[in-house]
């Protein structure tokens, strides 16, 4: 991988985690008045598998989605007025935090429901079978996920018809505060997913040139019409389920877990790297984090500054 | 003596407790019972004291998890099933619906299915079109359920020991805005039937008959009506969707002329519309005018609070429909009292200024 290359994912990533930390610093301000669900520490994952995709391809995703379509080319401003519940914000304020869609740039939707989008995006992968469009449809979703049924007869029909579509498991261990052992027997979950007659692939989600290799090589078959894929990355969510901040007083997780979770960081960890194998970078990420700063602020001066949606919005577009 | 007053929420916890105490065949199942926010508290201490054989978390299968409490049920445990949003219930109703209600029916009686599932109705900061429905008509349009919706702390407990030693499946349905509101609850086990109203408030003027939260909300607005402009109105906590309580609500009317039904769910299909079909038809002659129904708009809740700002009904609302119904004498001072009276105090996607979450 070229060095540009890198650089832009390193990049991506840290532009996500910066949005983040900008909504977990300003959320206790009480304006972005919704539920909220960060993806601190999961940042290579959307990241890699959106650099593996084309403009013209499409991604489906869940309540943890500001990095999907961030990734995916999200429009930055649309997402944080719609925090603001503002009619700027890219569901006009009705969706808030847990319900993101910027068509433009191929994010379908999110929504909060476990496994709600998991069938459209196999949908979505049958009608560009069925045009022959050569699109690729990418799902992201967590591990609890994986628990619902739909996605097992999700994971049948795509097989049946071997439709484009790219099942992304962010296999982070917790389904709110939940361990996987408790609620899934011990076995990977992408062997499940093999079971289906899916190719399936297990990786790194802290290494976003992992994520990358993986996904290309899973994008690559989808569009051949070599049938659906499943890719299950490990990952750990930093922050609380819901919400800015942290949650150790919990006591769910030991501190060594999270201190280990978080020295697994994808964005220090892939400097790290970028570092040993082309020496200092400290410049372009300073540049890098001048310029995130510079957007993000923007992106607020937008939403604050654009218009508050009277209660007549809210009305209307109930059928099409 | 009496002891302090409790929470909605901590009435639950007790209901739970003292129903697994009594009966060993009682289990609490659900995404999040034995985490450390223990479904807003109301779980919080039963793993501990009763352990992880009765006490469980659930993998986010909805419908099987269903199904399988179903057949625990009929193989003679009596389940507790959680959710904290009423939304996510939504993908059991084929469980709910096709089988659980139908069970006892469709095999002539030989068999039953004693389950309760507790579903949250969730409101305010931005919960949005999916985390903020109130589905209790959908729910009661199938026979052989029952649907459920206790107002008090009183009868949260009361209700639940109710509802787990009933032999059909019952579906308790608690608004989140009650979770915080306290009264008295006494220590002992003890029973509140389902299937009737509570009059929480009476008068001759108006019967309101109210809904979960809506009648905290009408109460609001009968004391104000009562102190600012002396209108006395019967306000009915039903506590009931199905089955309904229209004995109750006849007797009011009989007594009123009048009729308002306050909803927390969207007025077209609302058990509201039902109710009022029910009066009609059977004291149509009581009426001295049409019944209105105060419910949320046809359309879903947004996320946005600038949207919200109006999206619910609330004691103002009942207070003028109570208003225009009787043709009141208003003056600008007793009207401004009453608004006074009602005034939401805090932020309106808030239930109160001190909450501060989890909602």
């Amino acid at each position: 991988m070229n060095h540009a290359s890198q650089l832009a994912l390193l990049r991506s990533m840290l532009r996500i985690r910066r949005t983040e930390e900008a909504i977990a610093d300003r959320y206790a301000e009480q304006e972005m008045r919704c539920p909220m669900h960060l993806c601190i520490g999961q940042e290579a994952i959307a990241v890699g598998v959106c650099a593996a995709l084309s403009k013209g391809d499409v991604v489906f995703s869940n309540h943890r989605a500001h990095g999907h379509y961030l990734a995916k080319g999200g429009n930055l401003n649309a997402m944080v007025a719609e925090l603001y519940g503002h009619s700027t914000g890219c569901c006009g304020g009705r969706g808030g935090s847990m319900h993101l869609i910027d068509l433009d740039a191929g994010f379908l939707g999110s929504t909060p429901i476990v496994g709600g989008t998991v069938p459209l995006a196999v949908g979505a992968a049958w009608a560009s079978s069925l045009k022959q469009s050569g699109q690729v449809t990418v799902v992201f979703f967590g591990d609890g996920c994986f628990e619902e049924g739909v996605i097992h007869e999700s994971m049948n029909f795509a097989k049946l018809h071997k439709l484009p579509v790219i099942f992304v498991c962010e296999n982070n261990n917790f389904s709110v505060y939940t361990r996987l052992n408790e609620r899934q027997p011990e076995r990977p979950l992408y062997r499940v997913a093999e079971a289906h007659g899916l190719a399936a692939y297990a990786g790194d989600g802290n290494d976003v040139e992992e994520v990358l290799t993986i996904s290309r090589t899973a994008v690559g078959l989808a569009r051949q019409g070599q049938g659906p894929q499943f890719i299950e990355l490990h990952a750990y969510r930093w922050r609380e389920h819901c919400g800015p901040n942290f949650d150790d007083e919990l006591n769910y997780r030991t501190a060594q877990e999270i201190k280990a979770g978080m020295n697994n960081c994808p964005v220090a960890g892939y400097t790290r790297k970028l570092e040993k194998e082309n020496g200092n970078i400290h410049l372009e990420i300073e540049r890098y984090e001048t310029e995130i700063r510079q957007e993000i602020a923007a992106a607020f001066d937008f939403a604050l500054s654009s218009g508050e949606p009277g209660v007549d919005d809210a009305q209307g577009k109930v059928y099409a | 003596m009496q002891r302090p007053d409790i929470t909605f929420a901590e009435a639950i916890r007790e209901g739970l407790d003292q129903a697994m105490e009594k009966d060993a065949r009682v289990i609490v199942i659900g995404e999040g019972v034995p985490d450390p926010k223990a479904i807003f508290n109301t779980t919080a201490g039963l793993r501990d004291k009763y352990g992880n054989r009765r006490v469980f978390d659930m993998p986010l299968s909805e419908n099987g998890m269903t199904g399988i409490c179903i057949g625990a049920a009929l193989s003679g445990l009596r389940p507790v099933m959680v959710h904290q949003r009423v939304d996510f219930a939504l993908l059991a109703m084929d469980q709910l619906i096709n089988n659980a209600a139908k069970w006892h029916y469709m095999f002539d009686g030989k068999a039953s299915v004693p389950l309760v599932v507790r579903m949250i109705v969730g409101r305010g900061w931005g919960q949005g079109p999916q985390h903020s429905q109130s589905l209790q008509a959908m729910f009661a349009q199938a026979p052989g359920i029952k649907v459920i919706m206790p107002t008090t702390a009183y009868d949260a407990k009361g209700m639940m020991i109710s509802a787990i030693e009933d032999n059909n499946p019952v579906l308790f349905i608690e608004h989140r805005w009650l979770h915080q509101i306290k009264d008295n609850v006494p220590e002992e086990y003890y029973r509140v039937p389902l299937g009737q109203a509570k009059v929480l408030h009476e008068g001759d003027a108006v019967t309101v008959a109210a809904f979960s939260y809506m009648a905290v909300e009408a109460l609001i607005a009968a004391k104000a009506l009562k102190s600012a402009m002396g209108i006395g109105i019967d306000v009915l906590d039903m506590r009931s969707v199905r089955p309904l309580d229209v004995a109750s609500v006849l007797n009011s009317v009989r007594k009123t002329g009048r009729l308002i039904v306050a909803d927390t769910a969207p007025r077209t299909g609302s058990i509201a519309g039902e109710l009022i079909s029910q009066v009609a038809e059977q004291a149509f002659d009581a009426l001295k005018t049409h019944p209105v129904r105060i419910a949320c708009p046809d359309y879903p809740a947004p996320t946005s609070h600038f949207m919200t700002r109006h999206y619910y009904p609330g004691p103002q609302t009942i207070a003028d429909e109570v208003l225009k119904m009787i043709g009141a004498d208003k003056t600008p001072a007793n009207y401004r009292e009453l608004c006074a009276l009602v005034l939401h105090d805090g932020p309106h996607d808030a239930p109160n200024r001190g909450f501060t979450g989890p909602f």
